[in-house]
């Protein structure tokens, strides 16, 4: 569906995505997860062809989408960081507008843009001028402007960054919904937003792809690897070191205390390490 | 492109811009009209015309200025560039819908000469050829001041950078007077440019050597061609550069009823480079 070989991105001297590699199957839903400035926007923006790549290509259904834009990008739906919206235009001129501008067909124009008004609930604020809705409602317009002629891929840059919890919930009930017939990227710095909403994680740090797989796997692949640290002050060391093997016995099989010696005078540091 | 085109021209009824480009124009041609056609009782309406370039000057600014700077400062530039849309309709979806705003005012001109007729004498050919040479000129200055607020995000410097560089090509002519006429000035000069020319090149490429050998090549052709002949140099530079004077065509229509086929040729050759400028400039920040 997408394949993204070999990217590179530079700013400058600045390397903001560093030879990334990965495929998108369809019908899922993929979370981009990573701190601010990991190079998920930019590879987001390049993917949909906003942004040329250093090196590296993209294929959207088989189109390269610098070689063959008009039929990669046709394919995609994209709602970017902030929402490219035009102040002056009134939700419904601008929805049209994004239809026009996508090549949507005039004889199902109408029904479409009814039914993606329905199912983002744009229906009280149709008629309203865009500059004047609030954060939450922009953020649906954007939503509505990317899904219009309904594409089979949809990329969504945090699409819930800035908006209140009711409506947090309502964007991930729509994300889900859409699940069904396509397949959907989605970019965010929140662990517990991917974790919930998403079928595959990649974890992007510093432009690299660190982890791809799904929640439940890499979930089991953390697991175990947490550690304890005590730092003790006072007692001679054999006593707890004692002590803590008899807890380790009890604990799950896996782990076992390490005494690693006193960083400070008198005290002693121990630590719980997985056994690997 | 339909949709762009459509979305450009109506932002510009939305807003006011439109309607103050609009009356702002009419509003001085109104003037000029009345005090040299009317009162002065002049048959000749390009007359007005060659008093209103100074108009124009600052009216196309004011349109061209948030042609691409505005998209670039809302973001929007990300929903044209993503959709199945080419960067060349994008261009010329905006370029159009700012031709057709100063359309507009260039249809109503063509109302003034039957006004004159009414009165008396008229000269229907010459007043329409130099509409026709107006409209063509504006569409020049849309160009560049399109060209110009691709540059930028911001509105302000892409209307006063527009103005500043309309204003020299206003008085290009007069700037053109303090070029020397004798050959060798002329031979320094040109050299100096090309030297430019040399230097440019090593940037780009970052090689040294070419540039070097091309420096040398300018300097030997230059002096060579001076040594053989040096009258080729005499008034060189404000010759060529007086044939670029985008204002002359209207001059010539106005002074003279001369209405050239090379200066349409012009005006569309700048307008052309502008556009393919402005796509240029828009590709440049996708990649870099």
């Amino acid at each position: 569906m997408i394949e993204v070989r070999n990217l590179v991105k530079y700013y400058g001297d600045h390397m903001a995505v560093d030879h990334l590699n990965f495929t998108i199957q369809k019908g899922q839903i993929y979370g981009f997860l990573g701190p601010n400035g990991a190079g998920k926007s930019t590879t987001m923006n390049i993917m949909t062809g906003y942004l040329g790549a250093t090196e590296g290509q993209i294929l959207i259904n088989g189109h390269d989408i610098l070689a063959e834009p008009y039929k990669a990008k046709r394919d995609i739906g994209y709602l970017p960081e902030q929402p490219p919206l035009y102040m002056d235009m009134t939700v419904l001129e601008y929805l049209k507008f994004v239809a026009a501008l996508k090549l949507i067909d005039k004889s199902i124009k109408s029904a479409q843009l009814d039914q993606v008004i329905s199912l983002v609930r744009l229906e009280p604020v149709k008629n309203r001028l865009i500059k004047n809705l609030s954060k939450g409602y922009r953020q649906r317009v954007g939503l509505a402007g990317a899904l219009i002629g309904f594409p089979e891929i949809i990329i969504l840059d945090e699409p819930t960054v800035g908006l209140d919890p009711q409506q947090i919930i309502e964007i991930r009930q729509l994300i889900r919904g859409l699940a069904k017939d396509h397949t959907v990227i989605l970019s965010s710095h929140i662990l517990s937003e991917v974790r919930e909403v998403c079928d595959h994680i990649m974890i992007i740090y510093q432009g690299k792809l660190v982890a791809s797989d799904t929640p439940e796997n890499l979930e089991q692949k953390m697991q175990g690897n947490e550690t304890i640290e005590l730092l003790v002050k006072g007692s001679p060391r054999g006593y707890f070191l004692d002590i803590l093997q008899k807890r380790a016995s009890s604990a799950p099989p896996g782990q076992h205390p390490d005494h690693s010696g006193g960083y400070f005078p008198g005290a002693h540091l121990f630590r719980v390490l997985p056994e690997q | 492109m339909r949709a762009i085109y459509k979305r450009e021209l109506d932002s510009y009824f939305h807003s006011m811009i439109g309607y103050v480009f609009i009356a702002f124009f009419l509003a001085f041609t109104g003037v000029y009209f009345m005090a040299y056609n009317l009162n002065y009782g002049y048959p000749i309406f390009s007359y007005v015309l060659s008093s209103l370039v100074f108009i124009l000057l600052i009216a196309i600014p004011v349109l061209t200025m948030k042609s691409f700077s505005e998209d670039r400062k809302s973001r929007t530039d990300q929903l044209l560039l993503t959709a199945p849309v080419s960067l060349g309709q994008i261009v010329m979806g905006k370029y159009l819908a700012m031709e057709t705003v100063y359309l507009i005012p260039s249809l109503v001109f063509c109302l003034y000469p039957l006004v004159i007729k009414m009165q008396g004498n008229a000269y229907l050919l010459t007043d329409y050829c130099g509409i026709l040479m107006f409209f063509l000129m504006g569409c020049v200055f849309i160009s560049i001041g399109m060209f110009l607020s691709s540059l930028t995000e911001s509105q302000i410097i892409a209307a006063i950078s527009s103005f500043g560089v309309l204003l020299v090509l206003y008085l290009w002519d007069g700037i053109l007077g303090f070029l020397p006429s004798s050959a060798l000035l002329n031979l320094i000069i040109l050299l100096v440019l090309l030297s430019l020319v040399s230097v440019l090149v090593w940037h780009i490429t970052g090689n040294l050597v070419i540039a070097g050998v091309l420096e040398l090549f300018f300097l030997a052709a230059g002096i060579i061609v001076y040594a053989v002949d040096s009258s080729l140099y005499e008034n060189l530079l404000p010759d060529v550069l007086g044939k670029l004077d985008l204002t002359a065509p209207l001059t010539d229509v106005v002074a003279s009823s001369l209405l050239d086929t090379g200066s349409i040729i012009l005006y569309l050759s700048v307008i052309g480079l502008f556009i393919f400028l402005t796509m240029q400039s828009i590709q440049k920040r996708r990649w870099s």
